[in-house]
């Protein structure tokens, strides 16, 4: 009899269960949440075997280990660490057997924020609105882990991905984000806007899976007074009080009071994700693809 | 009505009021069920509805420059009937605030018709109209670290109930043991932008 289940034996800082989100409901207030570095969950799925779909762990700065209860194929990718089976050092961004028992311990970042464990099958705990994804803003789907944590596992579709390693994109020693001014850059001064796409900014410490906040001068206002609430979307670079850009990320907000500056291309938003605190952000103005 | 580009696939669309928005939101809900309007999310706000996840957002941009908007449709859904004491830490400082007795606010807030304008800060989190706006009150300036569930408050012209414990600012007034939110309920959401509310007083 097979036991598909991974025991937690250390949480770390933040691991939470992820899928691709639950994109939909934001008129209902919820965020469409999800791995922030898509990509690199698409990978570690693939490597394993998985449909796309399928949830998996993503941890943060100092990974975290596991104990499978049956025999699977793992991989672990995203930012770069450090991985073990039992001690003995095992392949990162490939597939690993890991033996029913054996303890699976994915180790610090040496480079990037967070790092995506697949497990073949995927973790199978109960979907919330068609998504196993955590979302800390509005607390749907499962907590985050903690130490001793057991998550079902489902059954795998099809074997492990017949590679050794593959490329993957280092993460950014300076994050350059594409933005589209708009839609409230007449909220703020001419030079404002000059500020924010030719001065560089730096990742602040305060970010999460909610926003990437930034350090660097602020940006001021030509309009006084609150904005009404509105919609927000991925990648809306709101302005809140203190002046400093905040870039929304998968468990934002679904409405917002602040005004939005400019929007990120969601093609960049991956890296954001892997921008260690401290790393340069650089603020590049581009046409909007539909003016 | 007008459309302003946010990033390449979305489109925010202004109105005057919050009839207006209302009225937007139902006419594209409108489009989408008939299938002349493909987008991934419609959030209507205040005085805006955002569309995104657009193929053309220019097009779309255009067309909507010469549309009218239509009224707001009659109130074909049920009335959500929500039970509220009114017994909140914040019911005599609102009194005050209306000039009116405690007891009155309870007999002036349920003699009102609401809708929920457009929801957000929690999920099942509705932002309800339909309180005149003599009524409205400011938020708290330092929010309360905890406001429990069931928690009914006031801010601005706004009426909402907290779907779950949080910090907050809003002005409450009342309990209600409605369950706003329930994921493994269909729908979750007690509350969706359009429903029309009432707050009826039950004994504290």
């Amino acid at each position: 009899m097979t036991d598909r289940a991974l025991a937690v034996v250390r949480a770390g800082a933040l691991t939470t269960v992820q899928d691709q989100g639950r994109p939909g409901h934001a008129h209902l207030g919820v965020p469409r949440s999800g791995a922030l570095d898509a990509p690199a969950a698409a990978l570690v799925n693939r490597l394993v075997g998985n449909p796309p779909e399928a949830a998996l762990l993503e941890t943060t700065l100092n990974g975290c280990d596991v104990r499978p209860r049956s025999t699977v194929t793992v991989a672990v990718a995203g930012a770069p660490c450090p991985v073990t089976v039992d001690g003995r050092p095992a392949a990162w961004g490939a597939p690993v057997r890991v033996p029913a028992g054996a303890l699976l311990s994915v180790g610090t970042a040496v480079s990037g924020v967070r790092s995506y464990v697949g497990v073949s099958g995927g973790v199978a705990v109960e979907p919330v609105l068609g998504s196993r994804s955590t979302d800390l803003l509005s607390g749907l789907g499962p907590p985050p882990l903690t130490d001793g944590t057991v998550l079902p596992l489902g059954t795998p579709m099809a074997p492990h991905a017949r590679v050794d390693v593959v490329p993957q994109p280092r993460p950014p020693a300076e994050l350059v984000l594409r933005v589209t001014l708009g839609p409230r850059d007449d909220w703020f001064t001419t030079a404002a806007i000059r500020t924010l796409t030719t001065h560089p900014y730096r990742v602040s410490s305060a970010s999460n899976r909610i926003g990437l906040r930034t350090e660097g001068p602020a940006l001021e206002r030509a309009r006084p007074g609150e904005l009404p609430s509105e919609g927000m979307v991925l990648g809306a670079i709101q302005v809140p009080p203190d002046g400093r850009p905040v870039v929304f990320l998968a468990d934002h907000p679904t409405t917002g009071g602040y005004p939005v500056i400019a929007v990120a291309r969601p093609a960049d938003l991956p890296a954001a994700a892997q921008a260690v605190p401290g790393t340069p952000v650089r603020f590049v103005a581009v046409r909007s693809r539909t003016r | 009505m007008r459309a302003l580009p946010v990033g390449d696939r979305a489109l925010l669309v202004e109105v005057s009021t919050d009839e207006e928005a209302q009225a937007l939101h139902a006419d594209l809900l409108r489009r989408r069920a008939e299938g002349s309007l493909s987008v991934r999310e419609i959030v209507p706000a205040a005085r805006t509805v955002l569309l995104d996840g657009l193929d053309d957002p220019a097009r779309l941009a255009a067309r909507l420059a010469t549309a009218t908007l239509p009224p707001v449709p009659p109130r074909a859904q049920e009335v959500v009937e929500i039970p509220v004491r009114y017994d909140g830490p914040d019911l005599a400082a609102v009194a005050d605030h209306w000039d009116v007795s405690p007891q009155e606010v309870s007999r002036i807030h349920t003699a009102a018709e609401f809708r929920v304008a457009f929801c957000g800060f929690a999920p099942g989190f509705g932002y309800l109209t339909g309180l005149p706006a003599r009524y409205g009150v400011p938020r708290h300036a330092t929010p309360r670290t905890t406001v429990p569930a069931g928690s009914v408050g006031l801010a601005g012209p706004y009426t909402g109930v907290y779907p779950r414990s949080s910090p907050g600012g809003w002005q409450l007034i009342g309990t209600t043991d409605a369950v706003l939110w329930d994921h493994a309920r269909v729908p979750a959401a007690l509350l969706s932008p359009g429903t029309p509310v009432r707050f009826v007083p039950v004994e504290a």
